[in-house]
């Protein structure tokens, strides 16, 4: 992107900004687009060919992806544009983006919602993209065979032109709008051959980087609206509490506190600025309600799933065979107990949100996942149309699952209380604690082998809170009954590769009251720990190398063994590994991606602390549009893995979430990353996601390696150094 | 009212004289690049030079700042050409991109004081600041490219 | 032994150094009471005074301050400080550097400013917050009493002050140490009072500063 373009997109954005979501765009060439009616896209007047929800032409040529999805680091603002520049025949120094407003041309199609999750983006979209560009690109040549009067066959595009060999006219896109938004869009238009792709599968640089190392990049945080204020709230600090009573007398007091504002979340302190606001709440005095949950602590909430896992009537997720008649059939049997507890997503940019709330009318700005939601939600709050609701998406400062856009509400509230624009600001500490975390499971394994070490059942029970319970009924409108799976508890323990006669698993729901949530990979976040780690075990006790023992488990699933062969190839997992390093290895499947990681780990015997040199990964997620993009997601996902592995633990005391910050949430830094390496299988296949399938590996793999260090089996994350220590 | 310099420019803010720097930068002044992370200097995002030298300035206060020369990211280069933005951009370092200046404003610190840093000084100069993304090895990629392109002149 | 200890000031060669970390305590303790050439303490007027057992014990109490983690933490083994009272490794991958004041964008003023921050885990501060500098460490954890009090005499690691009395004027109203016991946000103090501790210092100067057994 040119520094012009970027100039002109900062320029457009602002102006988008600053007259509530009216498009000021240049007016000297107005037409509408017969598409845009066909779209239903508000016709704008502008002199840009708007053929349909996604592409934008300009008459300077400039092509502008809207993006509908929203950007938290995966790089949709620059994949999903290459799949249309691609099918559109435009030079990439020619193309942008822009965030795109909720509508349901946005409907990521693989989720069913205009939703950023599932690792979906390219899954849902490249499709309708690569159609979207094929029928702008035959309308551009339908408009120009009709200005020259020559045969559409005999035309060709390159480059951002319509060429005509023969006769040797050219006809830049530009100079063709107008003609061309008279053109009925083709239905179905011809797609180029994928082995023309001059975009599509090459390392293309991401288009929002330059924003993003000069502190231009918009984020929520960052949004400025005239007259607006900014506001903290100060909410229960036990889940569900509610204020009993409250002395605001002091913080009224704080220079520069203009409002407070009872909420159903809290106390809120609406100010001048954030400083102001922050003052004013730790000036609150608020007495609370606390509710239930003053009792809930993670010890009895661990004892209880202890009990549940033992005594409770399970839900099917999965049966092969008979259990009883493999178990017969068994020469040595092993039980595990795997638990995995509640992690925080920890953005890097806390929850906020601002609103700007008029008496027909409603405007915020948020980096939010789900944007149409979020519309619905403050036009129910409003009692307004959802279009009367206008959503501006900005960067989100980190996603994995946590920005479905709830905390938009209490900005509008605040809104529509004080009578101005309202910023909400969340402390790190608010964001800590208002999280809907990643679900704890406590997993029981028991499984068998047969005198030759062939498995001959397996067996997994799953107790977990249901994501779908706390989510669902505002995300979908509806709550999994509670007799009824909710899958996302059990995925990628049901799906198990491995080649098992007689498998059963089932989930038992539990409620701990503390609010769950999609965190990146959701399900297989723990369940890739659980099963590979418990076949490791199994691979142990049958006497086998970890790696041909999966091997020989996953005759009908090439897809696993190819990342499985690759990983360990890269690795040099049949040579000997350095002195004082072990490997392990894991593979798993998820959002349609197949990935397997090496992990090279020591230990230090006195301290039991675990250093990871190395972690080799191996992907295929089918067709690759961006291989850079997805090479940097693999880094990504085993990052954010290693600090789940090695720190991830929320935890529950008298209904509070004790860890606050940083310093008791921790996360992987630069001294303690390994080295990574990413492997892609070339592939024709149907595209996997990347955003997220990088991170269930990495765990087991690291946890793997530990017990190849040590002969230690962890079996509880976080690692403990502790339980590592050799014992003199 | 209290002078401040920031990126060689002269502003009169009447906020409190212990107000975090970050603070008055973000909301008085207006400059949204450096931003809020943690609020205990725990995670970086935040960092920007006080006469040259790194702060934390979520936890400093703009007193400590009076008379001194604040450079914030976007005072780094008047046109995203410091060998460190190119380098960044060359690597295409950011995923979500909210701590990457903080990480900037860290390296130009290590760059200048270090031409050429081992991994084990991009460890001690980087270590402060946290990238969930986990852009860890390309940010590392990318000062070592930037050194070799005479970053730290 | 105790009869040497009446005189008083050791001077710790460089070789005396390496001796002292290979032959124990046995050795050094004889290294300890040879004369001091140019000291600047009255030998005399100490002599008649000293009483080797009252600084041993004055000692002994005294220790107990620099091992507490308001003072450990600043003084560690390695090149990592420590934080909390359970003086773990500081987060942030945190380094001494050459100068004992950090490395690059990671200085010690970095993040600690000339004064606490209010608020549970803000960064605590005096001006000029660092550590001793590398090339004088000044090893306050994993030694025993005997072993600090060794090295607080040894101008080869104490930073050049020739007498236990140079020695300890690091202490004297040094802003770094007398924060100790002003550290803000409820941190833990060390174990007595500063006043008592200086006066326990002084008591072992004044009685020729022998190190316990």
């Amino acid at each position: 992107m040119t520094p012009k373009t970027e100039l002109d997109r900062r320029s457009f954005l602002k102006a988008t900004l600053l007259t509530g979501g009216a498009l000021l765009i240049g007016t000297n060439l107005p037409f509408t687009s017969r598409a845009e009616e066909r779209f239903g896209i508000e016709a704008e007047p502008a002199a840009e060919f708007h053929p349909n929800a996604f592409i934008k032409i300009a008459p300077d040529g400039k092509v502008t992806v809207v993006v509908g999805q929203a950007e938290m680091g995966q790089g949709v603002l620059t994949s999903l544009p290459m799949i249309v520049a691609d099918e559109l025949e435009v030079d990439w120094k020619d193309v942008t983006f822009e965030h795109g407003p909720p509508g349901a041309a946005f409907i990521n199609p693989a989720l069913g919602g205009q939703i950023t999750g599932g690792s979906a983006s390219i899954r849902g979209l490249f499709d309708p993209l690569r159609k979207a560009a094929a029928a702008t690109r035959e309308m551009l040549v339908t408009a120009a065979a009709q200005q020259w009067s020559v045969p559409v066959e005999q035309l060709r595009v390159r480059n951002g032109e319509v060429f005509h060999p023969t006769s040797r006219r050219t006809a830049k896109y530009g100079t063709l709008l107008a003609a061309a938004s008279k053109v009925t869009p083709p239905t179905a238009p011809k797609l180029k051959d994928a082995k023309d792709f001059k975009f599509i599968g090459k390392n293309v640089k991401r288009l929002d980087t330059p924003e993003k190392v000069n502190g231009s990049g918009i984020f929520g945080m960052d949004i400025k609206v005239p007259g607006m204020l900014t506001a903290t709230i100060m909410r229960s600090p036990v889940i569900g509490g509610k204020v009993k009573t409250f002395d605001d007398s002091a913080a009224k007091a704080v220079k520069g506190v203009r409002h407070v504002v009872q909420l159903e979340s809290g106390i809120a302190i609406v100010a001048d600025n954030y400083w102001s606001a922050k003052k004013g709440r730790d000036a609150l005095n608020v007495v609370w309600d606390e509710g239930k949950m003053a009792s809930v602590s993670s010890d009895k909430l661990y004892q209880a799933d202890v009990a549940a896992a033992a005594t409770a009537k399970g839900i099917e997720a999965k049966k092969i065979g008979d259990i009883a008649a493999g178990k017969a059939k068994a020469a040595k049997t092993i039980e595990s107990v795997y638990w995995a507890p509640f992690l925080a997503h920890a953005t890097m940019e806390p929850m906020n949100a601002t609103a700007d709330v008029k008496a027909d009318r409603c405007e915020v700005w948020s980096g939010i996942q789900a944007q149409m939601v979020v519309q619905q939600m403050v036009a129910k709050e409003l009692s307004m149309p959802p279009e009367k609701v206008t959503v501006n998406n900005t960067l989100l400062g980190g996603g994995f699952g946590r920005r479905l856009g709830e905390y938009v509400i209490d900005a509008v509230k605040l809104s529509k209380s004080v009578g101005k624009p309202v910023k909400v600001v969340w402390t790190r500490e608010d964001d800590m604690h208002g999280d809907f975390y990643r679900p704890s499971a406590y997993n029981k394994m028991s499984a068998g082998i047969d005198a030759a070490g062939k498995p001959v059942f397996w067996q997994h029970r799953i107790v977990s809170p249901s994501i779908m319970a706390t989510l669902g009924p505002g995300l979908f409108g509806f709550a999994p009954p509670p007799d009824r799976l909710d899958d996302t508890s059990t995925e990628g323990a049901s799906n198990l590769p491995y080649d098992m006669q007689n498998l059963y698993v089932d989930w038992v729901r539990t409620d701990p009251g503390v609010p769950v949530g999609f965190w990146r990979s959701v399900g297989s976040s723990h369940t890739a720990f659980s099963t590979e780690c418990f076949l490791d075990e199994l691979a142990f006790e049958a006497k086998k190398d970890p790696l041909a023992f999966r091997l020989s488990l996953l005759e009908k699933h090439p897809r696993h063994a190819g990342v499985l062969k690759l990983a360990a190839e890269k690795a040099g997992w049949y040579k000997p590994a350095p002195k004082g390093i072990f490997r392990g290895i894991a593979v798993h499947e998820s959002f349609a991606s197949y990935v397997a990681q090496v992990a090279e780990v020591s230990v230090d015997k006195k301290t039991g602390k675990v250093k990871v040199h190395r972690i080799v990964c191996a992907i295929d997620c089918g067709q690759v549009v961006n291989p850079d993009t997805v090479a940097a997601q693999m880094e990504s996902c085993i990052i954010f893995g290693l600090t789940a592995a090695f720190y991830g633990e929320i935890t529950v005391k008298n209904g509070r979430i004790e860890q606050r910050n940083f310093y008791d949430y921790k996360m992987l830094r630069m001294n303690e990353t390994p080295k990574i390496e990413t492997y892609i299988v070339p592939s024709t296949e149907k595209h996997g996601g990347v955003g997220e399938p990088g991170t269930p590996p990495t765990a087991p793999a690291v946890v793997n390696a530990i017990f190849a260090a040590t002969g230690k089996r962890v079996r509880s994350l976080p690692i403990k150094p502790a339980d590592l220590r050799e014992v003199a | 009212m209290t002078k401040l310099s920031v990126n060689r420019k002269q502003y009169e803010v009447d906020d409190d004289l212990d107000t975090p720097l970050l603070w008055v930068i973000r909301d008085s002044i207006g400059l949204t690049g450096t931003k809020y992370g943690c609020g205990v200097a725990q995670c970086g995002s935040c960092t920007i030079h006080v006469d040259g030298h790194a702060k934390r300035s979520c936890v400093t206060p703009m007193k400590a700042a009076v008379g001194k020369e604040i450079t914030t990211i976007e005072g780094v280069s008047p046109d995203s050409t410091h060998a460190l933005q190119k380098a960044w951009i060359a690597a295409d370092v950011p995923q979500c991109g909210y701590c990457q200046s903080g990480q900037i404003m860290s390296a130009a610190i290590l760059l200048k004081e270090n031409k050429r840093p081992t991994d084990a000084d991009i460890d001690s100069a980087m270590s402060g600041i946290i990238c969930r993304c986990g852009t860890y090895p390309r940010i590392r990629e990318a000062i070592k490219q930037a050194a070799i392109n005479g970053g730290g002149k | 032994m105790s009869i040497f200890s009446n005189k008083t000031f050791a001077k710790l060669g460089v070789v005396a150094v390496a001796c002292l970390t290979l032959a124990g305590f046995a050795l050094s303790e004889r290294l300890e009471v040879s004369p001091v050439e140019g000291s600047v303490v009255n030998e005399a007027e100490i002599a008649a005074s000293a009483d080797p057992a009252k600084a041993k014990a004055a000692f002994n109490e005294a220790v107990k301050v620099f091992f507490s983690a308001r003072c450990a933490n600043c003084h560690p083994a390695g090149d990592i400080p420590t934080q909390g009272d359970e003086m773990t490794p500081h987060a942030q991958g945190v380094t001494r550097g050459k100068d004992g004041k950090g490395v690059y964008g990671m200085t010690c003023t970095t993040c600690h400013q000339d004064s606490n921050l209010e608020g549970e885990h803000m960064p605590p501060g005096v001006p000029n917050w660092h550590m001793p500098p590398a090339n004088q460490k000044m090893v306050f954890q994993g030694l025993t009493a005997r072993q600090l009090c060794i090295q607080l005499k040894d101008p080869k690691r104490n930073g050049g002050r020739k007498t236990p009395k140079e020695a300890i004027h690091h202490l004297e109203g040094d802003p770094l140490v007398t924060w100790a016991w002003t550290p803000g946000n409820g941190r833990s103090v060390p174990p007595m009072s500063y006043e008592d501790f200086m006066k326990a210092m002084n008591t072992w100067v004044e009685n020729g500063a022998a190190c316990p057994e």
